[in-house]
């Protein structure tokens, strides 16, 4: 079956944390791109949730392992320590059981790959101060439509990953597809994790 | 894509006789026995090709086409199985098969016994699923093949596919489990035995042997099917079509038909009595009772699939409350934990059990998906 030749900037830093041949979940698999490709290049052994239908069906013609559930429901169908990474892309910040999620991640995996929009990024503070609520690429929508409703920084992810006793293997910060290295918080729209149990 | 999808057209059931004797799971040997099936399509030289659809309790060979030009009814699935349609009959061929024990021509308890010249009756055997597929391999080889590009069924049907899928884990390339459940849960089982009461304490049952008296135990067949018709819809689509409906528009303060829905289910449970074999149905429900295909391995569900090759499709509908969500979940589950090829998909329906035989339209979409990929493996 044909995977996309390329992937997304996000998602290709996401893939290029997965080890060959190794086993994974993608949490809101979406159409199943990320995994396409992974199965494609990296060889893996991989399976996909995601809550609407119509991405399983994609996901079942792109030969995508694709379970359809609800991620707030936690991950019951999985067993503890089943694989190898565990990928949350995009999605933590419109969770309600966030913390929840995360340690879930945990439970069936051995590693959890967290990507979410930084609102420390320095547009998202400025329209702040403009007095309006930021709305940008990555954060799309208005204060009243927005499924986005726990905003984080690096600063409190990193808290909540210390509050729960995980450590951050790595922590990568982007911008417009681009890495970004000096003031990530300030600098960095895109966060990308890599977290353990500690 | 469905405005080019049409029928099989015209089709006529085939027989074939075994006269390898079958042992069953009872314990007793079946010495011979005929199976009536219908097939659509063209094997293709590889013999790759081929899918077989499994019917549920009161299905049969007859899945797709009609008999003649004026026919009224198709075949059970023929909203699933055509040319251009989800099992796409261009490119796959289909085999439906009336399983052992059935009473649309296949042997079963209606058939006359060879050893007595008398109808079966009480003394044929109770055959399980193991069995079937057992039987249904047989026919597989008949036929010339292999190993199936799919075996696919709902309910007792997708039972049958996941037994598939343990016992000929070479032969099975795909599996759909739709609908179904990897064994009864107790209120399951009760419904069921609610139905074979209503049977066996009609009068007209005659233990079994009513052929003989030249009575039928249509009481006991009505409301066993009033029963499960029941259960097989959901309370909202009931409300939906019946509501609170009456025929006449008042009361009349008595017990004979009054609401819609009395008589819808009056209705069905007449027309079922009227083909359908009493002696059948007790067995069809208890092979629903029986199938754990678990059991063989201490209990665990994810030890009988791990020999499973298969890629599976597992579908669901939110309204099935008969066989509803969360048991198909538990075939996934295991599925998982054996590392198998899953797909699972929970599609929204107000059709209830009946949902597997209907046209929800992600539930189509999932088929055709599914099956355009089995296409590409096998080359079809």
């Amino acid at each position: 079956m044909s995977a996309p030749a390329s992937l997304r900037p996000d998602l290709q830093m996401i893939a290029d944390w997965v080890t060959p041949r190794s086993s994974v979940l993608d949490l809101g698999c979406g159409e199943g791109d990320l995994l396409a490709w992974l199965q494609a290049h990296k060889q893996v052994s991989a399976y996909g949730v995601d809550f609407d239908v119509n991405n399983v069906v994609r996901c079942v013609a792109a030969n995508v392992n694709a379970i359809q559930g609800d991620l707030e429901a936690g991950l019951a169908e999985f067993e503890d320590q089943r694989f190898d990474h565990v990928v949350l892309s995009q999605t933590i910040q419109a969770m309600h059981n966030t913390e929840q999620i995360l340690l879930e991640m945990l439970r069936v995996g051995r590693e959890a790959i967290v990507t979410f929009p930084n609102f420390g990024y320095w547009e998202n503070r400025w329209q702040i101060l403009k007095g309006r609520m930021p709305v940008s690429d990555d954060m799309p929508y208005q204060w009243y439509n927005t499924p986005n409703i726990h905003w984080c920084m690096l600063g409190d992810f990193d808290a909540l990953c210390a509050k729960n006793g995980l450590r951050v293997v790595e922590r990568v910060v982007m911008t417009g597809g681009r890495r970004v290295h000096f003031l990530p918080n300030l600098r960095g729209s895109l966060a990308f994790y890599r977290v353990t149990r500690g | 894509m469905s405005s080019n999808a049409s029928s099989v057209g015209i089709v006529s059931a085939q027989r074939a006789l075994f006269d390898t004797p079958l042992p069953l799971a009872g314990g007793t040997v079946l010495p011979s026995y005929e199976l009536v099936f219908e097939t659509y399509g063209q094997l293709n030289a590889a013999g790759s090709n081929a899918i077989l659809i499994c019917h549920a309790l009161s299905g049969h060979h007859h899945v797709a086409g009609r008999y003649s030009e004026d026919d009224k009814a198709a075949g059970w699935w023929d909203n699933m199985i055509g040319p251009g349609k989800p099992i796409d009959t261009n490119r796959f061929f289909v085999v439906g098969l009336n399983n052992l024990g059935g009473c649309h021509g296949s042997t079963g308890p209606s058939s006359l016994d060879p050893a007595s010249g008398q109808p079966w009756g009480s003394r044929f055997p109770v055959v399980t699923v193991p069995d079937w597929v057992t039987a249904q391999a047989r026919l597989a080889d008949r036929l010339g093949v292999e190993r199936w590009a799919a075996v696919i069924g709902g309910s007792l049907g997708g039972m049958q596919a996941l037994q598939w899928a343990i016992d000929y884990p070479d032969r099975v390339a795909n599996a759909l489990v739709i609908a179904s459940a990897p064994k009864l849960s107790a209120q399951n089982i009760a419904f069921n035995d609610v139905a074979r009461q209503a049977i066996i304490t009609d009068p007209d049952f005659c233990g079994g042997d009513f052929y003989a008296q030249g009575t039928i135990p249509r009481r006991g067949l009505r409301l066993a099917r009033m029963l499960g018709h029941i259960t097989y819809l959901s309370d909202d689509g009931m409300g939906e079509k019946f509501g609170r409906m009456l025929r006449s528009g008042e009361y009349k303060f008595g017990y004979d038909v009054e609401f819609e829905i009395e008589s819808y289910l009056r209705y069905q449970g007449d027309k079922f009595s009227d083909y359908f074999d009493a002696n059948t149905y007790l067995l069809m429900t208890k092979a629903l009772d029986y199938f754990d295909p678990a059991k063989d391995y201490g209990g665990d569900l994810v030890a009988a699939l791990q020999r499973a090759t298969a890629s599976f499709m597992v579908a669901s509908f939110t309204s099935d409350w008969r066989f509803s969500p969360e048991r198909s979940r538990e075939t996934v589950k295991a599925l998982i934990a054996a590392g198998k090829r899953v797909a699972y998909a929970e599609i929204e329906s107000v059709h209830g059990h009946d949902a597997f035989l209907m046209t929800d339209e992600p539930y189509m979409n999932l088929m055709r998906a599914y099956l355009q990929r089995v296409a590409k493996e096998v080359a079809a």
